[in-house]
């Protein structure tokens, strides 16, 4: 178990589930970035970020987010996010980012 | 009587901002907050800005738009304007008038560059740069007014309460 705003790492097989929670902000967003990139560190085949218990999000966060996807995309690792409140799917839609990043609605559907 | 808060040893200002706005009367109800620029101070602001804009009667979408575009501004702030110092002032005010809600955004850092101000390519998929973008997307309108006396920005956003 890990300090927030990860409070979570389970692996299914290569693939690494993280469990995000909280507010991702400009305060959050920095550590958040770098608790990922540790993960990727760990060189999984593939990640799920599961943001059903992050509350909320701003573009700090979202920046996190894309800086993870383009370095899992260099390294050849699929990034999935999963279960996003309605709240915080929609700065995705807002910046367009919902077409760019994989996200499903639940992490069942991100793991299937 | 407005709601008055203060975070830290900010500025308080209310004359300036009416003037800025052009208002003819200041409505009674009137939100203002004067914080630092601390990132750990965010989740207070937009808690009590989203007391604030439920109370004038604004629904759940649209007030998670204006707390989201105040987040951003401050965060815009905070990085560009302070560039990280976490001690220094902002001043925010939001204020209900005639079926519009305004947002004013107060700081002292470096001027921003109004002609640089602009949401970016969102096809350029990087992290960074959707600040402009989002409070464009979540108000009816955003507008950086010319330094003051004082220095800094003053940001006005403005969206019709529904």
């Amino acid at each position: 178990m890990s300090k927030a705003p990860v409070t979570d790492i389970r692996w299914n097989d290569k693939t690494a589930i993280v469990d995000a929670a909280g507010e991702i902000d400009l305060h959050q967003s920095a550590v958040l970035q770098q608790q990922l990139l540790d993960v990727l560190d760990q060189k999984p085949d593939r990640m799920i970020i599961n943001l059903a218990n992050v509350s909320y999000m701003d573009s700090s966060g979202v920046a996190s987010l894309v800086k993870l996807l383009s370095r899992t995309r260099k390294n050849g690792i699929s990034l999935a996010l999963a279960a996003p409140t309605k709240k915080v799917r929609a700065i995705f839609e807002i910046t367009r980012l919902d077409s760019v990043f994989e996200i499903f609605d639940t992490e069942q559907e991100a793991l299937a | 009587m407005g709601k008055k808060n203060r975070f830290c040893g900010g500025v308080y200002v209310s004359d300036k901002y009416n003037a800025a706005l052009k208002m003819k009367e200041p409505s009674e109800q009137v939100l203002q907050l004067s914080i630092c620029s601390d990132p750990k101070g965010l989740h207070d602001v937009r808690e009590q800005v989203e007391r604030f804009v439920l109370d004038v009667g604004m629904g759940d979408e649209d007030c998670s738009n204006v707390v989201l575009a105040v987040d951003e501004a401050l965060t815009n702030v905070i990085r560009h304007a302070y560039d990280g110092k976490p001690d220094q002032p902002i001043d925010i005010t939001v204020v209900p008038m005639d079926g519009e809600l305004s947002v004013i955004v107060r700081d002292y850092g470096k001027v921003a560059d109004r002609s640089k101000i602009h949401s970016r390519d969102l096809d350029d998929v990087r992290p960074g740069g959707l600040g402009v973008h989002i409070m464009q997307q979540c108000m009816d309108s955003v507008e950086y007014l010319p330094a003051p006396e004082g220095g800094g920005t003053i940001l006005v956003m403005t969206k019709n309460i529904q």
